[in-house]
């Protein structure tokens, strides 16, 4: 069948009474034959994972690109829920649904970042010189800082001076590793989210 | 050719008959939104734009939980806040989930004058093929749910597709598959009546002597139907039409255009487009026939065209 | 949770109060919605807001913020002047026959011991009566004036439904009505469950609500089973799990407590802890403590924990008092720190009196940031503006932000609130120069330790001898890291019943913390955990979901601790005898010679129940506790306080105890009090909550959760904003006595004045979601206008209920 550019059908149309249906013309191009979308995730990779947000911990599957061949690179593209999951049974709340603009979203962090006293901007860094710095300036503090005893003889052992508040959206192996490595250097001030 | 995936009953601006060898390979369907389970946490509309890749402008708040507060070409459902004092004094909080109702017989499909730009599926699902859309928004004006909406992008009219890609390989539809308490079921329109009929008798069991289905007739029936716990005032949810019809002007538009049509004939012949001029078996012939002969009476009536609202056309409630 | 997320479908009636589940825990609620449909339940909701929650509640209270107990403590009066209990529970699975000391006593608000210059109280009079056979004294009958029943009973005689209306607000009919449908209840086959959440938390009594709304619970035989329970929502994907593995300041793995500076000998340290039954016959589960110690210490410090050293005891920091989230920042204002680390958390949102957090951030010498996103707290020295007007020169501060994976880019498991170890796998790698927290945990600390072996420095033996077993040193993995919280034997263990034959070879994993044991055999780096990854594999990988009895228990599905075990305390669903009270709803029962059931029993799985073993094994009484005994900081019994800053002048409950207006315990720090704002000057009420459509301040840098709410608003109620001329949509000015924000009003009819005590009370709603990062429309941290007050036990700061300004702009 002769094909129709969307001009020629406006002149037909205008032709045609100003906009009268073209059906009683009998007219059928091709374009205006129905397609549905192409279904999106035909061969996209699946992976299980959990909702990051509240405790309920709906069960998500991940879509990505890339089937995990050497050469390509995954790239996750689509999140829905877990139909086999006890507690959401594939559903999720807006926060769930979004996921995917959480993992892709523009102020994702993408290398480490240095502010210098008195400064009103970031500057980049290296992961070396970053955790290199931040080693020493923690031996300097717990080394000046430490107590070891109270002035009245007990042994206390502790380092107050610095501080940390733990993620409780982290996992629990970060969580459990987190807490060995702090508890071991002696500080007390340390907290998670569910103290708030 | 695309059938493969969902067998076409309907076409707009088309009488060229659909394949119609095959009995509909699937039944009827339906989503039921039951407003008595919906919290209005808008996960069906997160869903709704993750699944189809949308993404409508961040805006303001301003003063309403309605957010975004109507439908866009990026927002193809919202929900509808209403607070609502009831006689006994009690506050309800109703909820509406809106969006594309699917009706039985479209009115946009029968407004829209663009051949092929609105199809509507064996199973019941009417959708846009925005490719050959041209813009004009008769389908604004043919639905009698206020739900087109037309892009400034790209000048065309989007609106919910019930995720047809979905449907056509077997799946439900995105804000079905995310609804977090169950108030959104799909399944075929024959379960999804079924499962209301308990809802209601749930609803009455708690008082609300009116619970009732919401599945509007003056359409035919709808794809997309309500539980509604106030079923004799769906007014309450946010002007939800109380007996939703397609506009007589719409019926008008497609009652003279058969005449008109039939007349034209012989300028399509020289043209070389010509086929056999035949109203397609789910056409609703009848129909047309009473509104060709109303508008014989009327022909005053025959240049008035309705506009394409330019920005949000008056409420569905006052057009029934 | 003591129960699960699936099993809320069980329950016949639901309370939602101190939460809102609907909007917090959508995919949760799910089971409130099929517990309505296909259970015939009643979904109460109590809240100053009418929540989403509550617009599919059968029974929506309004109730003044705060005013909790007041509510509750008139549900207990209700229960127990109409003898709606169940009874057979009460007599035998709780401490109401229990005798209480003759020196405990309450008067005017205030209980026995009350120090007002220390502000607090010395518990020692909070007890039990002590038997000569060192069991504590009971009374079958009930009828002694000194049994726990009648103490409770004479304690709450004047929580009555006019007391309830006269505090909290709430209409006396609306009180009855759900104190009448709580009731039903009571009966043995009907069950209630109690969502709570942050509404509950965060006030300065907030562990006392929760403890009143256990009582109504215990009243009514709700403890243990199926459909019942108290259930904490919780907030965070793994807030469960850090709590779990002690990161907090006072903790160590598994709710083993850290020492404090005047336990210098392990041996009492270990002996206070270990809980001697108070009962003849009960098992006193804590009387495993030490196998649990050791086991952890020998999984943190190896070969260098010996019996010798008493397993590294001295490691460990000894504490003075508590070093809380508000106590470190108390601290920090001071200028008492240095360093500080945020690791997923954003403290300038997520902590009390912005201001206060700012300017000690502004005089630590080094700030750390680790997070897949750019925080507030990361840009605390920047100047976004009306939102964060900081000059950065006058900021030393240095900041290090070191950027993370996010969930997806990650193996690890998380633990849910009903107590589900779930493992996920990655889907694609960290963006950019991103890292895992393992990889930067990991390197941080194998550069500190070498800086001490090669430099030496204060104490480095902790450090040094940490066990550090990793084939990738600087990069621990999750599966490595699993194993070895779950545990594993050292040596062969031998089975003490038949020492020939040998139960676990040296380094196969345990099944579980029955096999702990105290000589150094066995390491188990968190002892809840142990079986979760077992001799048979990882088990939180498990995906079996299937439900052979319909209650939902799914066994097989990742693993519970503890013991895979889904409903806490299940042998109270059986009656004394070992029938369960509702034989629909069978979790467990006894079989002849065994638990059996739905679930892993809680309890001695062969013990004969005619033996008298109470079902809460746990607590050294076997039963569950309506007395607190010294527990909790401000009394046995929950009492009503006002919150720290409230619009009334006295507690109704004891208006001539002026140290009773509030909570006579809490722990407020000097220059805190002075922020206080008084009800002239403030006298609306402010609350702050989270929205369905965002997740703290997380979402408003996904593009989707900000175009569904896309800038900071307020909510106020017609009848406030007709006073103060604001129509929807306008913009106002909320201040407190530590700042304002100023946003969007929503009006709306979902907030009504509130009659307490003579006065008209208007709450403001205050979303917490905006600030000045991210997509959504920039905002002011709503944290700005609350006080630096915490819960007197938790210290979870008071936010739920503070004292506010409302202007039109």
């Amino acid at each position: 069948m002769t094909e129709i550019t969307r001009r020629q059908f406006l002149t037909v149309s205008a032709a045609s009474l100003a906009g009268s249906s073209l059906a009683l013309l009998g007219f059928s191009p091709t374009t205006a034959l129905a397609e549905v979308r192409e279904f999106k995730l035909a061969r996209a990779t699946e992976t299980r994972n959990t909702c990051p947000y509240c405790a309920v911990a709906c069960g998500v599957i991940m879509y990505s690109w890339g089937d995990r061949a050497q050469n390509a690179t995954s790239s996750i593209f689509h999140i829905e829920g877990d139909p086999d999951h006890p507690v959401n049974r594939g559903t999720l709340c807006p926060k769930g649904a979004g996921l995917i603009d959480f993992i892709h979203s523009p102020d994702r962090l993408h290398y480490p970042q240095y502010r210098a006293p008195g400064s009103d901007r970031w500057g980049r860094i290296s992961w070396d010189d970053a955790l290199g710095r931040l080693a020493k300036l923690m031996k300097a503090d717990r080394d000046a800082n430490f107590v070891t005893r109270t002035p009245d003889g007990l042994t206390v052992n502790r380092w107050l001076t610095t501080g940390m508040l733990a993620a409780s959206a982290s996992s629990s192996e970060v969580g459990y590793l987190t807490h060995k490595v702090i508890r071991s250097l002696g500080i007390l001030s340390f907290d998670n989210q569910a103290r708030v | 050719m695309p059938l493969q995936s969902l067998d076409i009953v309907r076409r707009s601006a088309t009488t060229q008959p659909p394949p119609g060898v095959r009995a509909a390979a699937s039944p009827s369907v339906a989503k039921l939104i039951d407003t008595s389970k919906c919290i209005g946490c808008k996960a069906c509309q997160v869903a709704c734009m993750e699944w189809n890749d949308l993404r409508d402008g961040i805006g303001t708040n301003v003063g309403v939980y309605d957010n975004p507060p109507d439908l866009t070409d990026q927002s193809w459902t919202v929900m509808r806040f209403s607070e609502y004092e009831n006689p006994s004094g009690n506050l309800e909080w109703l909820i509406r989930k809106d969006g594309c109702m699917h009706c039985q017989d479209p009115g946009c499909l029968k407004a829209c004058p663009a051949p092929g730009a609105i199809v509507q599926y064996a199973n019941g699902i009417v959708d846009f093929q925005e490719e050959n859309c041209i813009g004009c928004g008769y389908c604004i004006a043919g639905c009698p749910f206020n739900i087109p909406r037309i892009s400034r992008r790209d000048h065309k009219a989007y609106k919910c597709t019930l995720c047809s890609d979905r449907v056509a390989v077997g799946l439900e539809p995105a804000c079905i598959k995310a609804c977090p308490t169950g108030a959104l079921v799909f399944g075929t329109k024959e379960d999804m009546i079924q499962h209301a009929a308990e809802r209601v008798q749930d609803l009455k069991s708690r008082g609300f002597e009116q619970a009732a289905l919401y599945d509007p007739q003056g359409v035919e029936g709808t794809h997309v139907m309500y539980v509604l716990h106030h079923g004799d005032q769906p007014e309450l949810y946010s002007d939800l039409p109380k007996d939703p019809r397609i506009s007589p002007t719409v019926r008008l538009w497609k009652g003279i255009a058969k005449p008109i049509g039939l007349a034209l004939m012989g300028f399509a012949a020289l043209t070389g487009f010509l086929h056999y001029v035949r109203v397609g078996p789910n056409e609703t012939t009848e129909r047309d026939e009473e509104a060709a002969a109303e508008a014989r009476k009327r022909t005053e009536e025959q240049t008035k065209r309705p506009a394409p609202p330019e920005t949000r056309p008056p409420g569905p409630g006052k057009q029934s | 949770m003591t129960n699960h997320w699936v099993d809320i479908k069980n329950a016949d009636v639901i309370l939602c109060m101190g939460g809102n589940s609907a909007e917090a825990h959508p995919c949760g609620f799910k089971w409130v919605t099929e517990a309505k449909a296909h259970n015939k339940a009643r979904l109460v909701v109590v809240d100053p807001r009418f929540t989403r929650t509550a617009s599919v509640a059968d029974v929506y209270a309004p109730i003044r913020s705060g005013s909790d107990i007041a509510f509750l403590g008139g549900l207990i009066n209700y229960l127990l002047t109409h003898e709606r209990i169940q009874q057979e529970y009460v007599r035998n699975y709780t401490d109401a026959t229990f005798l209480v000391r003759d020196d405990f006593a309450f008067e005017q608000g205030l209980f026995s011991g009350y120090d007002a210059e220390k502000h607090g109280y010395d518990r020692s009079s909070w007890n039990y009566q002590i038997g000569a056979d060192g069991y504590v004294k009971t009374d079958p009958t009930l009828a002694h004036p000194r049994c726990v029943y009648q103490l409770m009973k004479q304690h709450y005689a004047r929580y009555t439904p006019e007391m309830v209306e006269r505090v909290c607000g709430t209409p006396q009919a609306k009180f009855l009505q759900i104190a009448e449908l709580i009731a039903s209840t009571s009966t043995p086959i009907r069950s209630m469950t109690i969502m709570y959440a942050l509404g509950w938390t965060q006030h300065s009594v907030g562990s006392q609500m929760i403890r009143a709304g256990a009582m109504v619970q215990l009243l009514l035989g709700n403890i243990g089973v199926a459909g019942g329970g108290m259930n904490a929502l919780r907030g965070h994907s793994n807030i469960q799990g850090l709590t779990d593995l002690g990161l907090m300041s006072n903790l160590l793995t598994g709710y083993m407590t850290l020492p404090n500076e005047s336990e210098q000998d392990y041996a009492k340290y270990v002996a206070k802890r270990t809980f001697k039954p108070l009962r003849p016959n009960q098992l006193s589960y804590w009387q495993n403590f030490d196998k649990f110690f050791v086991s952890f210490m020998k999984a943190w410090w190896g070969d260098a924990a010996t019996a010798e050293n008493h397993w590294g005891y001295e490691y460990l920091p000894k504490l003075d008092k508590s070093y809380d989230m508000l106590q470190t920042f108390e601290l920090m204002a001071q200028g008492k720190m240095n360093g500080f680390i945020c690791q997923g958390f954003n403290p300038i949102g997520a902590a009390p009196s912005k201001a206060k957090i700012n300017a000690g951030l502004a005089k630590l010498k080094f700030l750390v940031v680790m997070d897949p996103l750019a925080t507030e707290t990361s840009e605390f020295w920047r100047n976004f503006g009306e939102h964060n007007d900081v000059d950065p020169k006058q900021i030393p501060t240095e900041v290090f932000r070191l950027p993370t994976q996010c969930f997806a880019e990650e193996d690890g498991s998380l633990v849910n609130s009903s107590r589900w170890l779930q493992w996920h796998w990655k889907g694609q790698n960290p963006p950019g120069e991103a890292r895992t927290d393992l990889q930067i945990m990991g390197e941080l600390y194998e550069r500190i330790r070498t800086l001490y072996v090669a430099e030496g420095g204060a104490y480095p033996d902790p450090i040094v001898k940490l066990s550090w077993p990793y084939l990738n040193p600087r990069s621990p993995s999750a599966e490595e890291l699993a194993r070895e919280y779950s545990g594993k034997a050292l040596k062969d263990l031998a089975d003490p019943e038949n020492p020939g034959h040998v139960t676990r070879k040296a380094g196969e994993q345990l099944a579980g913390f029955a096999e702990l044991r105290n000589d150094g055999s066995t390491a188990s780096g968190c002892w809840i955990y142990c079986g979760a990854w077992g001799p048979t594999g990882n088990l939180m990988t498990r995906r079996d979901n299937s439900d052979p009895t319909g209650l939902g228990e799914t066994l097989d599905w990742a693993f519970a601790w503890p013991a895979n075990r889904r409903i806490m305390y299940n042998r109270a669903s059986c009656d004394p005898s070992g029938k369960p009270f509702n034989p629909d709803r069978k979790v467990i029962a006894w079989n002849g010679h065994a638990w059996t059931g739905a679930d892993v029993p809680d309890y001695k799985v062969d013990e004969n129940p005619s033996l008298g073993m109470g079902p809460f094994i746990m607590n050294a009484e076997g039963v569950a506790r309506f007395f607190a005994k010294d527990n909790l900081v401000e009394g046995p019994f929950p009492v009503h306080y006002e919150p720290l800053e409230t619009p009334l002048a006295a507690n109704p409950f004891s208006p001539q105890q002026p140290l009773a207006l509030n909570n006579p315990a809490a722990r407020v720090f000097k220059d805190d009090r002075q922020a206080f704002g008084k009800a002239d000057r403030f006298p609306h009420i402010g609350t702050t909550y989270r929205l369905t459509e965002h997740f703290h301040f997380w979402t408003k840098h996904c593009r989707l959760n900000s175009i569904l709410q896309p800038e900071q608003f307020v909510e106020i109620g017609e009848a406030l904003a007709g006073e103060l001329g604001v129509k929807a949509g306008d913009r106002v000015k909320v201040e407190s006595n530590r700042g304002y924000i100023k946003a969007v009003a929503v009006v709306t009819k979902r907030l009504k004045p509130l009659q307490v005590a003579g006065k008209t009370v208007h709450h403001v709603g205050i979303p917490i979601h905006w600030g000045f990062t991210g997509l959504a429309k920039p905002g002011y941290m709503a944290n700005t206008l609350t006080p630096s007050v915490g819960d007197a036990n938790s210290q979870t700061p008071e936010f739920k209920s503070f004292l506010v300004r409302v202007e039109k702009l």
